[in-house]
């Protein structure tokens, strides 16, 4: 046997073939090559269709090469062991037997080559068949590896090959979202997920290291996606699901044990957030930390170096970075030096614009539902808010003011914010310092908070009416804000919609007669219809 | 009170049995029950009682009954009476007597006579035998004549008395007849009763025969009377009636005429002339009405409740419109000067203008009085159309009145007015001969379109007057009052209107002149359907701001709206009075406005332009009721630091949507400073909010003037508005930082200059000083007063101030008590007198023992003594 004449051959043959493509063709080669050991060269023909142009060609090929190799994995009829070069198992006396199965072995790992390359090819369905294929491969070898070792020491699983596909899936160059939410579905399996997670570690250390920890969007962008992906078991006994089954000493084994697992799943994380990141991934991260990462990590406290920073950042990543926080603090007895100080500086006009408003206000909630604040503090706070209110819209004034009254209620000695009739009479100008950083000089217990009183004349009807309540001492009960937390300016719309079933409608009695005239005539001054 | 109810079932009784005058009259028997006090209304009934009497009833009756059941206690065997009907009571004894001779024979035939073939059996029903029933004949129902006795007296009567309508003779007959009973029992003579009886059934039946005779003759000739009618003149009937019934009294002259006057139309007081003062003193007084309501409505809750209040009719309501109202008073005190000054100088050109218009206005006077008149309720077309659009000049004249600005466009429509009808055109010869020519094409009557494009079809190809014109003659046309569809089809010709104004927006470039021309119409409209229109524009803005939250949570930050949304809230404060607490309408407009104002980033200077409209639509909605719109201020402080050519270092913060510094952040700067020189103020185009084409650097420069002479001037407005407000200092900081630090002067035109400076002059005379919050202070709570509450009681002896169910069961209770009481009584009574009849049967036993024994002994001695005799007569 003459492998190489051979193989000329074959691939003669196979682009006089070329014309008349067909499944069925490559089907019955297949078959061939598992029939008899004649046919073992017909295995060029599939290689060849698998660097085909044609997509059709290219998927079928990829099935006809995972159900042969397969097979031949399962007859054990690749080489196992320390593989020789081609030359050399011609030159070196080797059975014929033994012959064949280096071939095959060479012809398997060309293969897998191949295969990798398709999962950087363009068109998806490609990409998706040999990511597939090469699961089955993975699992394939796991159940017969093809090392010689003892395996009553050692675990089998195909590490190089997971540790390749991840590499490809960790692209710098596209972005491999969709071809992840598929591989998603593989790290349901425990072994996998762990063994990926060590590999991403790996990937995400040696791609930073090169690139001398510069941002990377497009490769951070997909090293997230398939990162965020992973969905750890939160109880040992759901491990359950294995892509490659250990025969001897499961109970060992790194992959079936959750603590392992969750160390990876720290190693992983924090290897990643090691690097400076583009700043919406990093919110994205803190988006998703508190309820995906920290509960999963083995030592959440590891966490600490990270949230600081992010709260250090100012805006909406310290936002963010607040319920991060709040789990630490409040599970892992976390102390947080000028924590409320930097609260409340974190108060800027913006709080009540961006899009995290809702949780923003959930956690200060939560933070100053303590009663062993000072009253320096909580007047401080409140204070501040009252006048960041007065340049918010009404959906976050419909949170702002009941949130500035629980804290009154709470802390009934900052009743003075609305009720100082000592000093009755004596008009006074407002002592409050909005620019000091330390709320315990900004003198804000000796002011009032003539904000509210403003509000009052405040457009909408709800927030006037909210506004009001400090005209008389407030009621005992806290009110409820989780439920306006979320409220947006449709709604509040909808709200007054549906009221509408009164039964007159005022009009305005002053006819009109002209577009853009009437109502004091401010539009007729600045613009005209032509 | 004492014994009188105790004794009630029993001296009830004995009240009802007559008891012989002879006890009655026995003072002896006579009990008299004391009265403490006279009670005046009270009717006792049992002052007087018998005691002696009732007590023997009652002694009596126990004998009867307890006693009976007494003598038969321990006996085992008992008589009973097992007779067919013995113990009811109901059945007649004949009846008894006749059922059980059937039962009797039932018996008999059952057993005995099974096989007796010969035995005659009588056929019976109810024990009579059918052969002889048989003999009688039918007895003439006696008791059905009566009645028709009382119709034929009840005729007679009639005729004797000549009045009264049918039932009323019915009835008297009725009485008559009874009296006539009552007569003969009076006299209780049972001859002179039969006697009676018998004369008057004779009576009857001739009577009978007499109707039927007469019914015949009128029946007859009523069927004659058909066949001649045709032929008889108007006046027979009268004749024929006269001498086919001459019961009847013939009607009088006088009768009639009596009739006639009361059926006569009264007079109906007209209204009186109105002199032109008295008109405008009306006019006056209906605006200060509306405006007051706008106050009332724009203080929010006390208001809605003042309106409701006006609702309620109370009681002593004249419904004269007469309504003491305090907080009218209190909002005009509060307003104090400047309303005063407002209402003056309303007052003032409303003279001027009746003035003016009393020369030339006589005939349009005697038209309005026409209105009025119609108002009535008479329904004539063509004086309906011309009331209607009497209405509407009226609402023209309104409008001079309330701005003098527009008086020159409102006399041109009058002319428009005028040619749309003919009639008008006849009287007024300032018409334009071309206008003429241009209408003459015009239809005067259109159909409502059904659909929207029926309405553009019917507007497309018109110019702007035209399709005016055509929209308020379809309204007049159509008028609710016409037909009973246009009430809806009007309202949906609101709707298309409003979307036809939409789609007018959105065409490039806008027709704003034709949207302008159709405002007086959606004006008109809305008046009439408030609630429609009021649904419409609800739909418009709940969409708008769905789709902009959308938007909003896809990208993040959306665009500015397109111009029909701009038009369609500046049409909304047209059509909706903005200074309400809450208003179905505008509030969601003012959210929308605050939503987009504060969602939509500035990223050219055309959406600045559409911002800074959108600014104006806002101070215009909150003028009158200076209410704070945080979004507002926000907008005009970004919009200023889009001009701010340093943006180093910032004295404020900048709130969303804008930023700091970005790409778009030096929207504003000028790009050459000579071309301030150049400039001057020019109106921007509503169309420049959608697309701006801007080549050179210099027209940029001008654009970029104008918009912030217009934004500066809107913070000068806001700066009025707000000057009130407690933190205004705070709340306008930034402008202030901004003007003063970073907006340098010398660059600016002369006009801005100005602007700035009155801006920052407002702004530091702001008074900086507040007295600390103090809760509002609480009506003391009034000491409970010990004055005694008195209630005034109308109904004496009746418990009050329970629902019926409790008065009933209240009496329940009391009824159940007394009869419980009763029973006990009765109970004690039986027990004594058991007591005591037993107490009798032992004396008596006694005494009998005694006697016997005494006679024994007597017997014993006798017989002693005889043989002691005999004994002595022996030794003798």
């Amino acid at each position: 046997m003459a492998p190489a004449k051979k193989r000329n051959v074959s691939s003669g043959k196979a682009t006089e073939r070329k014309a008349k493509t067909a499944k069925t063709d490559i089907n019955c080669i297949v078959e061939r090559v598992l029939e008899s050991r004649k046919h073992a060269n017909d295995v060029f023909d599939i290689l060849e269709f698998l660097q085909s142009e044609k997509e059709k060609d290219v998927v079928s090929a990829v099935g006809a090469c995972s159900k042969l190799f397969c097979t031949l994995l399962e007859r054990k009829e690749l080489f196992i062991g320390k593989l020789p070069g081609e030359e050399e198992a011609l030159s070196r006396g080797f059975s014929a037997e033994e012959k064949y199965r280096i071939f095959m072995r060479h012809r398997y790992n060309s293969c897998v080559e191949m295969l990798l390359e398709h999962l950087s090819h363009e068109l998806h369905d490609i990409k998706e068949s040999a990511l597939c294929c090469l699961i089955k491969f993975a699992a394939a070898e796991g159940q017969n590896p093809l090392e010689d070792l003892d395996w009553s020491e050692h675990y089998s699983f195909p590490r190089e090959m997971i540790q390749a596909v991840v590499d490809k899936l960790l692209s710098k160059s596209t972005n491999n979202s969709l071809l992840i939410s598929r591989f998603q579905e593989f790290l349901e399996m425990e072994d996998l997920r762990y063994y990926v997670m060590s590999s991403i570690r790996d990937n995400v250390a040696k791609v930073m290291e090169k690139n001398k920890g510069a941002v990377e969007p497009i490769y951070q962008n997909n090293a997230f996606t398939l990162i965020s992906s992973i969905s750890m078991p939160s109880q040992e006994s759901e491990l359950t699901n294995f892509l490659v089954k250990q025969e001897a000493k499961h109970e060992d084994w790194k992959a079936a044990n959750l603590n392992e697992h969750k160390r990876a799943f720290e190693r992983m994380w924090l290897g990643f957030l090691k690097y400076k990141l583009p700043n919406s991934m990093y919110k994205k991260v803190l988006v998703i930390l508190h309820d995906s990462i920290l509960p999963y990590m083995s030592k959440p406290t590891l966490m600490i170096d990270f949230l600081t920073a992010a709260y250090e950042v100012g805006g909406a990543i310290s936002l963010l970075a607040l319920n991060g926080l709040f789990v630490l603090i409040h599970q892992h007895n976390l102390d947080y030096p000028d924590f409320y100080k930097k609260l409340y500086n974190l108060l800027e006009p913006s709080v009540f614009h961006v899009k995290y408003r809702a949780r923003f206000f959930h956690l200060a909630n939560l933070f100053l539902s303590s009663s062993h604040l000072p009253v320096y503090l909580v007047s401080a706070f409140a204070k501040r808010l009252a006048r960041l209110a007065l340049t918010a819209p009404p959906t976050a004034l419909l949170i702002v003011l009941p949130f500035i009254y629980n804290l009154i209620r709470r802390h009934p000695s900052c009743r003075v914010l609305i009720h100082k009739p000592s000093s009755e009479g004596e008009p006074l100008e407002d002592p409050y310092l909005m620019d000091e950083e330390d709320p315990a000089q900004c003198r804000a217990l000796e002011s009032s908070l003539w904000e509210i009183k403003a509000l009052q004349k405040h457009y909408h009807p709800d927030v006037a009416k909210a506004a009001m309540l400090i005209n008389t001492p407030l009621s005992e009960q806290e009110e409820d804000i989780s439920e306006v937390l979320e409220i947006t300016a449709h709604e509040m719309m909808e709200r007054d919609l549906k009221q509408s079933q009164i039964k007159s409608i005022p009009l305005e009695f002053e006819t009109a007669t002209q577009l853009l005239k009437g109502g004091g005539n401010v539009l007729g001054q600045h613009f005209c219809l032509v | 009170m004492g014994k009188a109810p105790k004794k009630k079932s029993v001296s009830d009784k004995v009240r009802k049995t007559k008891t012989s005058t002879v006890i009655k009259n026995n003072p002896f028997e006579v009990k008299i029950n004391r009265k403490k006090f006279d009670i005046l209304g009270r009717k006792t009934k049992h002052d007087v009682g018998l005691p002696g009497v009732s007590r023997s009833k009652a002694i009596n009756k126990r004998k009867e009954t307890l006693l009976k059941e007494y003598k038969q206690k321990n006996k085992s065997n008992k008589f009973i009476d097992r007779r067919f009907g013995e113990y009811d009571t109901k059945m007649a004894p004949e009846d008894k007597i006749l059922q059980r001779f059937a039962m009797e024979r039932q018996h008999g035939h059952d057993k005995k006579d099974v096989y007796n073939l010969n035995e005659e059996e009588e056929l019976t029903h109810y024990g009579q035998s059918l052969a002889e029933m048989e003999k009688f004949n039918d007895i003439a129902h006696s008791d059905d004549e009566s009645e028709d006795k009382g119709l034929l007296s009840a005729e007679l009567t009639a005729s004797h008395f000549g009045g009264g309508g049918g039932l009323l003779r019915k009835k008297t007959s009725g009485d008559q007849q009874q009296d006539e009973d009552g007569s003969q029992r009076a006299k209780s003579r049972q001859e002179l009763i039969e006697e009676l009886i018998h004369k008057s059934k004779q009576e009857k039946r001739e009577r009978q025969v007499q109707k039927e005779e007469a019914q015949e003759l009128t029946e007859k000739l009523d069927q004659e009377w058909k066949n001649i009618q045709a032929l008889m003149v108007k006046k027979m009937p009268k004749a024929e009636c006269a001498e086919v019934q001459p019961d009847k009294p013939k009607l009088d002259a006088y009768d009639m005429m009596v009739r006639e006057l009361g059926f006569e139309m009264k007079a109906q007081p007209s209204e009186k002339m109105k002199t032109p003062e008295e008109l405008a003193k009306e006019e006056r007084e209906k605006l200060q009405k509306l405006e007051a309501d706008r106050l009332r409505r724009m203080m929010g809750e006390e208001g809605e409740q003042s309106a409701q209040s006006q609702i309620h009719m109370s009681a002593d309501d004249l419904n004269d419109g007469f309504i003491l109202d305090k907080h009218d008073k209190m909002t005009l005190s509060y307003q104090d000067g400047k309303w005063n000054i407002e209402e003056e100088s309303e007052e003032d050109k409303d003279e001027d203008e009746n003035e003016e218009e009393s020369g030339d206005e006589q005939e349009s006077d005697a038209e309005e009085e026409d209105a009025e008149e119609e108002e009535d309720g008479e329904e004539d077309r063509e004086e309906e159309e011309g009331s209607s659009e009497e209405e509407e000049e009226e609402e023209e004249e309104e409008d001079g009145h309330s701005d003098l600005d527009s008086e020159q466009e409102s006399e041109n429509e009058e002319d428009e007015e005028a040619g749309a009808k003919p009639k008008k055109s006849l009287t007024k010869e300032e018409l334009k001969a071309q206008q003429e020519a241009a209408k003459a094409e015009l239809p005067y009557t259109f159909a409502v379109p059904e659909s929207y494009s029926d309405l553009k079809v019917l507007l497309h190809g018109h110019t702007p007057d035209n399709q005016r014109l055509i929209v308020a003659r379809t309204q007049k046309s159509n008028h609710p009052s016409l037909a009973v569809g246009n009430k809806l089809k009007l309202q949906k010709l609101f709707e298309f209107l409003l979307e036809y104004v939409g789609e007018l927006a959105t065409r490039s470039p806008p027709e704003l002149i034709t949207i302008d021309k159709l405002i007086p119409e959606l004006y008109a409209l809305c008046q009439m359907f408030p609630a429609a229109a009021c649904q419409v524009m609800q739909r418009i803005f709940g969409d708008a701001g769905h789709s902009v939250e959308e938007v909003l949570e896809v990208k993040g930050h959306a665009a500015f709206p397109t111009l029909d949304m701009l038009v369609y809230l500046k049409v909304t404060s047209l059509l909706f009075p903005t200074s309400d607490f809450r208003h179905p309408v505008t509030t969601p407009a003012l959210l929308y406005i605050s939503q987009t104002l504060t969602k939509c980033p500035v990223r050219s200077l055309q959406d600045l332009t559409a911002g800074l409209f959108l600014c104006c639509v806002a101070v215009e909605y909150i003028s009158f009721s200076k209410r704070f719109l945080p979004e507002l201020i926000n907008f005009l402080a970004g919009t200023l630091h889009l001009a701010v050519r340093d943006k180093a270092s910032l004295g404020y913060t900048v709130v969303p949507p804008f930023r700091p510094s970005g790409k778009q952040s030096d929207l504003l700067v000028l790009s050459a400073s000579e071309s301030c020189k150049t400039w001057s103020k020019k109106n921007l185009p509503l169309s420049s909010t959608q697309h701006l084409e801007l080549k050179l650097d210099l027209d940029r420069d001008e654009h970029r003037l104008t918009c912030l002479s217009t934004c500066l001037d809107l913070v000068k407005r806001c700066c009025l508005l707000y000057q009130d407000l407690p933190s205004f200092t705070h709340i306008f900081q930034p402008i202030r930082t901004l003007l003063s630090k970073h907006l340098s002067t010398q660059t600016l035109p002369q006009l801005l200059q100005e602007l700035h400076s009155e801006i920052l002059e407002i702004l530091s005379r702001a008074p900086v000083t507040h007295s600390p919050l103090v809760f509002e202070k609480k009506k003391p709570i009034p000491l409970k007063l010990l004055t005694p509450k008195i209630v005034e009681v109308l109904d004496y002896g009746k418990k009050r101030g329970s629902s019926r169910e409790e008065r009933e069961k209240e009496r329940l209770k009391h009824k159940y008590k007394k009869e419980f009481k009763g029973a006990l009584r009765e109970i004690r009574k039986d027990s004594r007198f058991l007591a005591r009849e037993k107490l009798n049967e032992v004396m008596n036993r006694d005494a009998e023992r005694k006697r016997k024994v005494k006679e024994l002994l007597g017997s014993l001695g006798t017989q002693e003594g005889e043989w002691k005799a005999l004994k002595r007569r022996k030794k003798k």
